[in-house]
């Protein structure tokens, strides 16, 4: 579904990823871990579209990153569901509407939604907030709306970047276990993140392969992982 | 610009206008801006329909009028003005001619040597009034034949100030018409800067709406639905103003002169109704510009 194919990153006069080569297939679930600096987050641009690669070939669904117009590209965003580290939402509009927000942009009807709303708002756990706005959430809240807005269109792949970095150990744990179950209905997902022991947990309850980004490369995390 | 976006947009989408935050300044420029520009264009409207009135009347009538002096010795100048008058109802062209009475020559002496004058004793050369037909006569041929006949006659076909003051009335119409374009202009010109503003200011919400996966169509249309509607209103109010305004000056009349005539008449006081929608396709236009143009710059 997304490949990377001997992907480089420059910025700033600067290599940041050199020779990067990468493949989420369905079903699959990777983390990304590496130190700060090292990377995670312009990796995980490159592969839903929002940073173009200096060298190699970036595919999203068969198609070459380079030649998508930038409708083809919101199309394909359709299909991704990303959850950022901070969780941007739209401040003025209620949970319910910001969850609800890729429903929104692609022209369905929303009452026919309304069920499927009502659900995922139940699973993540916040059906009472329905209402609230943005800032009135807390950190775990709005981790856990980001994730509901990413897979409400039911998208093939799932990437998250430091999705429980804001929340307590409790809280990550369910986060973790949404993305597991979200694997298990054959969705593709990428996590990066430096939480070790949430690594840990995720591979005693799922076949996920552990990726580290070292001195620009890209390379398998060791046995410890 | 496609059909399907303006049906979309006509259309209306309650959860897709709800996008934008609802409120900043750009909201309160862009109302004023098209409300003041409305009033104005109001006025413009009202300036180039009545300098065109004017301009009308005035080449209607002093076309189809010309006067002859006859400047003659009194004991030939009833011979003179019969011979002219003879001529000129043979020439083929002129639909009537009259010698103007002495109570008329003195009415139009009047308001520079006061009421009472007696003409009888002045040296005032005699006046025929010649009215035209719809065809026109030849003036030049005219004026051969009477200063082979009547040495006296004098042909005035008040072409001489006639032209410059119809001149004048079509280009005072001309800088009307320009103004309302350039009110356009501005008014485009303005909201563009605010479309940008609101873009700029947005930008979270952009970023925001592209990685849910929307296009920039739907984007811009946010925005561009927002910024037609409040100037849509804007120059509703604005026209609502400017027409009130008008209709408040002075009712034309006679003595007041141009000024007084300064307003619209009949079915023109249905003109001003073009000017919010006109406004309100400015705006569509201009936000659609901007908004295309800023979404390109953060892709």
């Amino acid at each position: 579904m997304i490949n990377l194919d001997s992907v480089g990153y420059s910025y700033g006069g600067g290599d940041l990823l050199t020779d990067i080569s990468l493949r989420l297939a369905p079903g699959s679930f990777h983390f990304l871990t590496g130190p700060s600096g090292s990377g995670k987050t312009t990796l995980l641009k490159l592969c839903y579209g929002a940073l173009m690669p200096t060298r190699g070939q970036v595919s999203l669904f068969d198609a070459d990153l380079r030649k998508l117009d930038r409708d083809q590209m919101a199309l394909m965003r359709r299909r991704i569901g990303v959850v950022h580290q901070d969780c941007r939402f739209l401040d003025h509009l209620p949970l319910s509407d910001n969850i609800a927000l890729p429903l929104t942009v692609s022209g369905r009807d929303r009452a026919l939604e309304a069920e499927n709303l009502s659900e995922l708002m139940q699973w993540v756990g916040l059906s009472a907030r329905a209402d609230a706005l943005p800032p009135e959430l807390s950190g775990g809240e709005r981790q856990r709306a980001a994730l509901a807005r990413a897979v409400i269109m039911s998208p093939d792949v799932i990437i998250a970047d430091e999705p429980t970095g804001n929340v307590d150990w409790e809280m990550s744990q369910r986060l973790l276990t949404l993305l597991i179950e979200l694997n298990r209905m054959g969705k593709a997902v990428l996590v990066a993140s430096h939480d070790l022991a949430l690594i840990r947990a995720a591979k005693s309850q799922v076949q996920a392969r552990v990726l580290r980004i070292s001195n620009r490369h890209l390379q398998l995390a060791g046995a410890d992982l | 610009m496609s059909a399907g976006t303006i049906r979309g947009f006509l259309l209306g989408d309650a959860q897709a206008a709800r996008v934008v935050p609802p409120s900043g300044f750009t909201a309160n420029l862009t109302l004023f801006a098209s409300g003041a520009m409305a009033f104005l264009a109001v006025f413009a409207l009202a300036l180039s329909l009545a300098s065109g009135r004017l301009a009308d009347r005035w080449a209607s009538e002093l076309a189809r009028s010309a006067t002859l002096r006859i400047n003659a010795p009194l004991d030939q100048r009833t011979a003179q003005t019969n011979a002219a008058l003879t001529i000129l109802r043979q020439t083929p062209g002129i639909a009537s001619a009259r010698a103007l009475s002495a109570e008329e020559q003195a009415a139009l002496l009047a308001p520079w040597f006061g009421a009472d004058l007696p003409v009888d004793t002045l040296p005032v050369p005699q006046l025929i009034e010649v009215v035209e037909d719809e065809i026109g006569y030849d003036p030049a041929g005219l004026r051969l034949r009477l200063s082979a006949e009547v040495p006296g006659a004098i042909l005035d076909d008040h072409s001489r100030w006639r032209k410059p003051l119809v001149d004048a009335a079509t280009s005072l119409r001309r800088l009307a018409l320009v103004s309302v374009l350039l009110i356009a202009g501005a008014m485009a010109a303005m909201i563009t800067l605010a479309a940008n503003a609101a873009l700029a200011a947005n930008r979270q919400v952009i970023e925001v709406l592209r990685l849910v996966g929307a296009r920039d169509r739907y984007i811009a249309q946010a925005f561009v639905r927002r910024f037609t509607l409040r100037a849509l209103i804007g120059a509703g109010v604005g026209m609502v103003a400017g027409v009130l305004g008008v209709a408040l000056l002075p009712a034309a009349s006679d003595e007041g002169g141009f000024l007084t005539g300064l307003g619209f008449q009949g079915t023109t006081w249905l003109l001003p109704l073009v000017i919010p929608p006109l406004g309100a396709l400015v705006a569509f236009l201009a936000t659609w510009y901007a908004a295309r143009r800023r979404l390109g710059e953060l892709s």
